[in-house]
């Protein structure tokens, strides 16, 4: 270490002078912001700072974590009892509807035969703990405690037990960091449960909106209408609710409706969310155990019969892509 | 000496780690857009406290550290923290002189420039971000500046001992 005058003397001999030194990480921070929003060359560098950040989250969880055991272990044996006779019931709800979905399962693919279509696609799930929330109130971004060791990609589908949650935008080695639908970066092709007519959800922003941007004045909409992913782009299984449309506003004057919907998953409330993985051969479908008790996570198999027709996006967006495909 | 400046530095060290977990520690929704600008407080006080060794170089690090754990595009914060940093090294002894009331007014013109910059990159880069949660973290990082102040004054009195 250089002999310095005072003890604050930190090797500063060594470093070119404080204007100077600002305008080089200025420089090289203008220069991440452009690669980073042009391409995504940066993901090694963003993996391997965010091992680093692993271990902070794990830190910031712990009390949670520690406060959800404690309850669990702590709970008196009536609550148990009590909850125990409720999950019993809500098993055997959930199998009496699993018993008719098998059936129909059976007689759509025998069907599927009939007509020759593509098989039917099946999913795999594995439950996945949220660690930690974006501080940041522009992004909707969770971080799973999944990462690749859990063979997690980039693009997954995340779903919790009502509906769609987001998809994986950065898988790193044990945790990844998934973009909710409501991120106003995000859209996803969904359809109309009632009449199928596809369109484009939009985050807002806020947890209990979607936006439908390109609907026309005349088109067959109402407010009860579910909306269910369409599975167009590719990244998410069709079938799966995503919103249930909450107003529509016909303005004369405007080329388009503006329609909103709410959400089916509690966005701001889960703790536990699903990854899927799609499997292509029927027999590879496999339930991790824990999601077993999950009607929503088995009773969704999904066709897609018409070949993805790239008119639809589910990525995060720019804002000014898209367009209606009505 | 180098020991000495070892077992001086982890203080600092943890201060500004604890700084990073309060900023991903999990809030409330409603208080989310209060939430004070933790890790920008904590190095604006190393900054004027020992300019020599905690400078543009750590808060460049601290903020690309910063950009993963939220998400946002790298480079964001490490910019917005390196122009703020900059600044209180550049007047820190000026900024050492300032009476409580004006510091703290200094500190609040300091954090509306780190969210400006913050706003402006999400802007050119067309991330939507609504405008009433602008103000929520300058003013409760603004209110929480004395205390901060009174407890890493204590954190380094112990590290000098």
């Amino acid at each position: 270490m250089a002999a310095s005058k005072s003890d604050n003397q930190f090797g500063s001999p060594f470093l070119p002078s404080l204007g100077l030194r600002f305008l080089l990480l200025a420089g090289l921070s203008i220069l991440l912001l452009i690669i980073d929003h042009r391409d995504n060359h940066l993901d090694a560098a963003r993996k391997a700072i965010g091992a680093t950040v692993y271990p902070l989250r794990v830190i910031v969880d712990a009390p949670v974590s520690t406060w959800r055991w404690l309850t669990d272990t702590t709970a008196s044996r009536n609550d148990l009892q009590l909850e125990n006779s409720r999950l019993k019931t809500e098993r055997l709800l959930t199998l009496a509807r699993l018993q008719r979905y098998s059936a129909l399962e059976a007689e759509n693919a025998r069907l599927r035969d009939m007509l020759e279509a593509r098989a039917t696609v099946r999913e795999q799930v594995r439950v996945a703990e949220i660690l930690s929330v974006s501080s940041d109130p522009f992004r909707h971004l969770i971080v799973l405690d999944k990462g690749t060791v859990d063979n997690v990609y980039d693009g997954q589908a995340v779903i919790d037990a009502n509906g769609i949650v987001g998809q994986v935008i950065e898988a790193g080695v044990l945790s990844s960091q998934s973009m909710l639908i409501s991120d106003p970066g995000h859209a996803l092709p969904v359809e109309v449960n009632r009449n199928g007519l596809r369109t484009i959800a939009r985050g807002t922003g806020e947890f209990d909106s979607l936006d439908l941007p390109f609907l026309p004045n005349n088109a067959d909409i109402e407010p009860g209408d579910l909306l269910v992913s369409s599975g167009r782009g590719g990244t998410f299984p069709a079938g799966y609710p995503v919103a249930v449309v909450e107003s529509v506003t016909r303005i004369p004057q405007e080329p388009f409706a503006s329609v909103s919907a709410r959400p089916s998953a509690a966005l701001n409330q889960v703790r536990e969310v699903m990854l899927i993985w799609l499997a292509d051969e029927p027999d590879e479908l496999e339930v991790d155990a824990d999601a077993a008790d999950d009607e929503e996570a088995t009773d969704a198999a999904t066709s897609e019969t018409e070949a993805e027709i790239g008119d639809a996006i589910a990525a995060p967006v720019e804002n000014d892509s898209g367009e209606s495909d009505e | 000496m180098s020991e000495r400046r070892v077992s001086r530095n982890v203080p600092i060290i943890l201060s500004i780690v604890i700084a990073l977990m309060l900023a991903i520690a999990p809030l409330p929704g409603w208080a989310e857009p209060y939430r004070p600008d933790w890790v920008a407080l904590t190095l604006i006080y190393w900054a004027m406290t020992l300019p020599q060794t905690y400078s543009v170089g750590s808060a460049w690090l601290v903020g690309l550290i910063l950009d993963v754990a939220q998400g946002t595009l790298l480079g964001q914060h490490a910019l917005a923290l390196c122009l703020v940093i900059y600044i209180t090294v550049k007047f820190h002894l000026q900024f050492r002189q300032f009476p409580l009331l004006q510091l703290s007014a200094t500190v609040f013109a300091l954090l509306a420039l780190h969210q400006f910059i913050l706003f402006w990159i999400n802007g050119v880069v067309g991330v939507n971000s609504p405008a009433e949660t602008y103000w929520g973290p300058v003013i409760s990082s603004t209110l929480i500046w004395p205390l901060l102040t009174m407890f890493l004054a204590g954190f380094h009195q112990r590290a000098r001992r």
